[in-house]
């Protein structure tokens, strides 16, 4: 029963269907062609001549109009539409017909005065390049080292030449350089909230008060007197001799890739090899030779540190 | 042409317009009439002008010329309104209410036809309301003899390019309202011209109801000058400039499916990442044993 019912339901929904297109639909024995972008459409269909002597002309030609313009409508609706403005829109596709020009193409202009100076002389149009963000900021870098070594100084390191990602050890060490660089070198700058106090600021040598404490200052004369006596010598000689060798082989490698690095802009590029490997020693030299005075990028304050401690 | 250089901004913008270009303007018509004209012609000429407008012009005056004959005045006054479409209308004994279709190129005669006014009802005979000034028509072209004789294939071409009016990407759906028919029967052709009325059918496409609104013209064909075909050819020419850009890597194939093409560096399979099967991978230490172990035990009960 059920099976029966569904089948009745389905023919219904058919029927329906059916006369709801019944309304707009032709029955033609050639499809017609189309041309929406002009609105035009062609019906190649033999007309009945009987039919037409039969009935009066304009009924019979009306008649074929309505199923012609029924059908081209039809063809109409079926492209997309938008809405612009309050008002609904087909968009038509392009013209398929092909109808003559009103006028030849248009000529290419003849060249002004100047493209023929131009052509003569053979000048090029140069397109000016595109400028590109430079996230590590390489030639804001070399600028300021060829300054310092046009003048002579130290190359600033610390935050002030951003690279792309930088640690918050790197930025906490930018802040407090540009913390200290002002005219009273830092000392009246606010802090923010939450921020700590750092911790080098002071003076860097405390000397005791001149009238304090008599007993410690006996004690300390004692055993500076104590140090003096003794055969112990206070300086380590190796270490010293280390350091000084150390000291002498970053110099050297230093006055090597100063040389290298002249010679190689003065004489050109030789060989892209030898050139990148002379580079390479070289820029480890120089970091090295850096490290010694107190600069290479994020190097200075624990160089700074150590030569203290170790004074 | 014989006037000076522009002087002024506006006049050379005047100029630019009327000059050659890659996506041309719409085509203007002149309308005219020739030495002897009857009422038939006169009205017709009027009527045909108000479908045209505002794309045309209707001179008022007589011209005695004949354009199967001589056609230098036409392309002096095609040169003075830049009008590339023209409609001569006349009268004699030999050929009564004789209207003259044509087309120019580059301000010389592309094609003409000649159709002669069998019966006619104008404008003001057919009563009732009429479609607002420009509206773009819906044109109709029945009859196989539109598609099989030479010269009514070149006048359905020149119906086309006199009717169209401007081309337009989109349009308002509910202002397609005028309709214009053309029936080629029996050496004969029937042009009608309707008003659509877009009625509810109960699905989204409207049912069309028609309102005949005229002008209506019984035309015959009479004389006709065709262009040749190298000529029509040249015409037809369109600038490089104006071809869709093929974008090289696409293809589509019988189906219409888009198919595109990308270059890849040479890779070296065998360390290309495929699938990661986490229990293939090699165990270190006392639990892969175990694992090892375990698994070859299952294995040998599963044998078993």
């Amino acid at each position: 029963m059920a099976a029966c019912s569904i089948e009745d339901v389905l023919a219904k929904a058919e029927q329906d269907e059916a006369e709801k297109l019944k309304s707009i639909t032709v029955q033609k024995e050639l499809d017609l062609e189309f041309d929406i972008g002009n609105l035009v459409a062609y019906d190649k269909n033999r007309i009945d001549i009987r039919q037409f002597r039969e009935q009066k002309k304009d009924d019979f030609l009306r008649s074929l109009a309505r199923d012609n313009t029924q059908l081209l409508i039809n063809e109409i609706w079926k492209h997309p539409t938008e809405r612009v403005e309050e008002v609904i829109v087909v968009k038509l596709p392009e013209p398929t017909t092909a109808l003559p020009r009103e006028k030849p193409p248009p000529k290419p202009r003849p060249p002004t005065k100047w493209e023929e100076f131009a052509k003569l002389k053979g000048i090029q149009k140069k397109k000016k390049t595109n400028l590109v963000w430079d996230d590590v900021a390489k030639n804001e870098l070399h600028r300021l080292r060829n300054i310092a070594r046009a003048q002579k100084i130290k190359v600033p390191g610390v935050g002030l030449t951003p690279t792309a990602q930088q640690s918050t050890t790197d930025l906490s060490r930018a802040v407090n350089v540009a913390k200290v660089s002002t005219a009273s070198a830092g000392k009246f700058q606010d802090r923010l909230p939450k921020e700590k106090a750092p911790r080098n600021t002071g003076k860097k040598r405390k000397f005791q008060p001149v009238i304090g404490n008599f007993s410690s200052e006996k004690q300390r004369q004692l055993d500076l007197l104590k140090v003096m006596d003794s055969k112990k010598p206070r300086l380590d000689v190796n270490k010293a001799v280390n350091k000084q060798m150390r000291e002498d082989d970053r110099e050297e490698s230093a006055a090597k890739f100063r040389k290298g690095g002249k010679k190689g802009r003065k004489g050109g590029h030789f060989s892209g090899k030898g050139g990148g490997g002379k580079g390479k020693g070289g820029g480890k030299g120089k970091g090295g030779g850096g490290k010694g005075r107190a600069g290479g990028k994020g190097q200075g304050p624990p160089g700074g540190k150590k030569g203290a401690g170790k004074r | 042409l014989p006037w000076a250089k522009p002087k002024t901004k506006r006049a050379k913008r005047f100029l630019d317009n009327r000059a050659s270009k890659l996506t041309e303007n719409v085509k203007n018509a002149m309308i005219m009439k020739g030495g002897n004209t009857s009422m038939t012609v006169t009205q017709a000429l009027k009527d045909i002008y108000a479908l045209k407008k505002p794309s045309a012009v209707l001179y008022k005056k007589k011209n005695i010329t004949r354009p199967f004959e001589d056609s230098t005045s036409l392309e002096f006054f095609s040169k003075k309104t830049d009008s590339s479409l023209f409609l001569f209308g006349s009268h004699n004994k030999k050929r009564p209410n004789n209207l003259i279709f044509g087309r120019l190129f580059d301000f010389h005669v592309l094609d003409m036809i000649e159709l002669g006014i069998e019966k006619y009802n104008s404008l003001s005979d057919i009563k009732g309301s009429k479609c607002p000034e420009g509206t773009k028509p819906m044109l109709v072209f029945a009859g196989d003899a539109f598609d099989h004789e030479n010269e009514h294939k070149r006048l359905k071409s020149l119906l086309t390019d006199f009717f169209r009016g401007p081309v337009v990407p989109s349009v308002r759906l509910a202002g397609l309202e005028h309709v214009l028919h053309f029936t080629a029967l029996e050496g004969k052709i029937y042009m009608r011209s309707y008003r659509s009325l877009l009625k509810k059918s109960g699905c989204r496409t409207p049912r069309i109801e028609l309102e005949e609104i005229g002008p209506s013209f019984d035309f015959i064909l009479r004389r006709t000058h065709l262009a040749s075909d190298d000529l029509y050819k040249t015409a037809h020419k369109q600038p490089k400039a104006l071809k869709p850009k093929k974008k090289k890597n696409i293809s589509h194939d019988t189906f219409g499916t888009k198919f595109g093409r990308l270059h890849m560096q040479k890779q070296d399979l065998a360390k290309l990442q495929t699938r990661k099967m986490k229990g293939l991978r090699k165990r270190r230490g006392p639990a892969a044993a175990a694992v090892v172990a375990g698994e070859t035990s299952l294995k040998s009960t599963e044998v078993e």
